[in-house]
């Protein structure tokens, strides 16, 4: 009983989490601009709108380009287990951080080859914008993760993203939150490094990639990508907010959540995006946070 | 022997009996030309004479004088070919494009004569760069925004852009055509419609043509009332422009307060004529509508509101560092560029050109009030962008005058019919720069040629010189701030 519980409640953050937490950012750029902006389980509507329809398949496309959306949600799916979204995760183990970080990278991958399927040039110029910032996202990424490790001595997710160790602990975990929240707005694309919302194709770096893609296919890549969201910023979420006893684990999880869409949305609000060729430099100076964090937890 | 002696010379918005245009031979007519263009005579038009595709034709040059504020005009003989102006002034190779397309008289030795319009894009060549790590994107003539149709071509070295080849004429609707065939009470309709975003540009342009040729002239009232709905038009398509550049870039906030404010200009339109892009203020012999006091009044509060609210946003818009970084040395089009390809408008001041019709070239009211002109020397999507913004406040300032002080007057005077075998040309400063048209009459008063240029024609080119060595990601955000028209070029 207490494993169906479980289940039930970790499938409905899967499931409603995402749609809500994108609808809340959209909501707050909306307020900052001055408009009422659009509801905030648009998306959950858009995602059960684009369930209903069909597909049409370009016939320059193979298999591959079929598979990527699947593969690309299953694996989401995949790391949504080992992040503790109700409290506890589903699955922990010690090393689950790296299967966690390749578990996007293989999403990453099939999206990445679905689009070269296509032959577009437009698609091709996404791909190829996507694996060199990607390449530099995951340092970032992996070294954050290392001195998170080394501070919490575990290897899993659970373990390493909790808020424990004293003010001496601080200086690295701030660096390392710093680090992930710009990977977090890169691999999201997000203003600065990418903006989810421009109709323009060759401003694009992930938009582009999934412009042949429609219906259910097109659903699964938005939930998604929605839910990659959810996962590393439930992450930093736990990193830096205390469980609250009022509202218990989860309350206190969906409470970080909504804040964190909010900060997201004034970013977002904040800032013009970056040209292309300084989103590297944004990258790099995370991968140099993220070392710097590295050092003074080695120290 | 000085190279203006071959030129018959107008001031703006003037008619002359085409007999006192001196008919040159060919060889002397390019000669004459070179020599003006070379001592800072701008190419405002070239046209020639052939209709329908069968030479031979005469051709048309219309230069101007920036600095002495007046018009020159020559003629050549009918000629079925002639040595190509292209290789020695730059400003004539679309014109001469344009020349071979319409009148099949061909400009020996242009480097690149495709046709203008007419043609679907797939039909023709395409410059190419040959190699193996060179690709080609393209894209359009459909594109992912509600905008119109054109076809880009870029050679690109991965993000890099070598060439961008520009292909338009998807919105060709045969607008010079049925010009010609007037005048008659559709032709005022047809020059509002050559570009939707300017159609009080072009309509007064076309008035001042048709005046020009009746000899009419127009009560103190009539200017303003025209002076003030071009100043509006103006205001709502900077700010709209500016709104769209922040769009581009993603800077939301901006976008917002921007478009709504476009929005305020389109209403205050909307209000006078009826129309939110003010078709039908404009008549022929002054405009068909009055601006009764009350509406006077509630349009100056509206400007005084936009005075502060403009100055507003716009510290927002230029105050934020991230919008700076993003719009300083993009898409950077320079002086000398400006000059080979007589750039007009917006994108000329903002690479430091001296130039602007209301002061170059005064016509209506601006003969007795005037307005500063704004220019920027550096060229980029900034000095465009700062422009826009430094000329809708000058536009606000210009307003708040006008309408406090609205000379007493008949809003419209008779305007009679134009005199048989004469020539007018007329400028107008659009929002987007100088508007041109150019009309002739035959022996019974219906015109024989009428000539629009849109001051996209000219600007097309410069986006693709912007682009050169640029990033292909910055294409958009370029191409909003030319933000030329398809639908001008195409005609």
């Amino acid at each position: 009983m207490e494993t169906l519980r479980l289940v039930a409640s970790y499938l409905m953050m899967v499931i409603l989490a995402p749609p809500i937490m994108l609808g809340i950012i959209t909501k707050t750029k909306a307020a900052v601009a001055g408009r009422k902006g659009p509801p905030v389980l648009q998306p959950l509507y858009d995602t059960i709108k684009l369930l209903g329809k069909g597909a049409v398949y370009s016939k320059t496309t193979t298999w591959m380009f079929r598979l990527g959306p699947v593969v690309s949600l299953a694996a989401v799916l995949a790391a949504a287990s080992l992040v503790p979204l109700v409290g506890a995760p589903l699955i922990a183990f010690n090393g689950d951080a790296i299967l966690f970080a390749y578990l996007f990278a293989l999403g990453r991958f099939v999206t990445v080859t679905a689009a070269l399927d296509t032959g577009s040039s437009f698609e091709g110029m996404g791909a190829s914008r996507e694996v060199a910032f990607s390449s530099l996202a995951e340092p970032a990424l992996i070294l954050s993760f290392a001195s998170l490790a080394y501070r919490s001595g575990g290897l899993s997710l659970a373990q390493m993203f909790a808020p424990h160790g004293g003010p001496s602990a601080a200086a690295s975990a701030i660096l390392a939150l710093g680090s992930l929240f710009v990977v977090l707005l890169a691999e999201n694309s997000r203003i600065p490094i990418d903006d989810p919302n421009t109709h323009l194709e060759l401003t694009m770096i992930h938009e582009v990639m999934v412009l042949d893609h429609g219906g259910p296919d097109l659903a699964f890549i938005l939930h998604g990508a929605g839910l990659k969201l959810v996962l590393m910023t439930s992450l930093l979420v736990r990193l830096i907010l205390p469980e609250m006893p009022a509202v218990g684990a989860v309350g206190s999880l969906v409470l970080g959540l909504a804040a964190a869409a909010v900060v997201i949305g004034l970013v977002e609000s904040s800032m013009a995006r970056l040209r292309l060729v300084r989103v590297p430099q944004l990258l790099v100076a995370a991968i140099c946070a993220a070392t710097f964090g590295l050092i003074l937890t080695l120290r | 022997m000085s190279p203006t002696s071959r030129f018959a010379s107008i001031r703006n918005g003037e008619s002359l009996d085409f007999s006192k245009i001196p008919v040159v031979p060919i060889e002397d007519f390019r000669s004459a030309v070179l020599k003006m263009a070379a001592a800072n005579h701008r190419l405002c038009a070239l046209l020639c004479s052939g209709k329908d595709g069968r030479p031979p034709g005469s051709l048309l040059a219309v230069l101007a004088d920036d600095t002495g504020g007046k018009l020159y005009l020559a003629a050549s003989q009918p000629v079925a070919g002639y040595p190509s102006l292209t290789p020695d002034l730059t400003q004539a190779h679309l014109f001469e494009r344009e020349i071979y397309e319409g009148s099949g008289v061909l400009p020996e030795g242009h480097p690149w004569l495709k046709p203008v319009r007419r043609v679907s894009a797939d039909k023709v060549a395409f410059f190419q760069e040959q190699g193996a790590e060179v690709h080609e994107v393209a894209v359009g003539p459909i594109h992912a925004g509600i905008i119109e149709p054109g076809h880009f071509r870029f050679q690109c070295h991965g993000e890099t852009v070598h060439h961008l080849e520009i292909q338009l004429g998807y919105q060709h609707r045969g607008a010079e055509r049925l010009l010609r065939e007037g005048p008659d009470r559709r032709s005022l309709a047809v020059a509002e419609a050559i570009c939707g975003d300017t159609a009080i540009g072009h309509a007064w342009a076309h008035c001042a043509v048709r005046e020009a040729l009746a000899g009419a002239t127009l009560s103190l009232r009539a200017e303003a009332l025209r002076a003030v709905v071009l100043e509006v038009e103006r205001l709502a398509n900077h700010i709209g422009d500016l709104g769209a550049i922040s769009n581009d870039i993603g800077y939301l906030p901006a976008t917002a307060y921007f478009g709504r404010m476009r929005g305020d200009f389109l209403n205050m339109l909307m209000t006078v004529s009826g129309n939110r892009y003010g078709k039908s203020m404009l008549k022929l012999g002054g405009v068909a509508f009055d601006l009764p006091a009350e509406m006077r009044s509630s349009m100056i509060e509206t400007i005084k509101r936009s005075v502060r609210h403009l100055a507003e946003v716009g510290d927002m818009f230029f105050g934020e560092p991230s919008v700076i970084s993003r719009l300083e040395d993009t898409g950077t089009v320079s002086r000398k560029i400006c000059d080979d390809l007589g750039l007009v408008g917006v994108c000329a001041r903002a690479t430091g050109a001296d130039r602007d019709v209301r002061q170059d070239h005064p016509f209506g009211l601006y003969r007795f009030r005037h307005i500063p002109v704004i220019k920027l020397d550096s060229g980029d999507v900034f000095a465009r962008a700062m422009v826009r913004f430094l000329e809708a406040q000058r536009s606000l300032e210009f307003l708040s005058a006008l309408i406090a002080n609205l000379s007493e007057g008949s809003a419209a005077s008779p305007c009679g019919a134009p005199a048989a075998n004469h020539l007018a040309v007329s400028l107008v400063e659009g929002w987007r720069g100088e508007v041109c048209h150019v009309a002739k009459t035959g022996r019974d008063g219906k015109y024989e040629w009428y000539k629009v240029v849109d001051p996209s024609f000219h600007n097309w080119m410069a986006l693709a010189m912007a682009l050169r060595g640029g990033e292909i990601s910055d294409f958009p955000l370029c191409n909003k701030s030319f933000n030329l028209s398809y639908a001008g070029h195409d005609l």
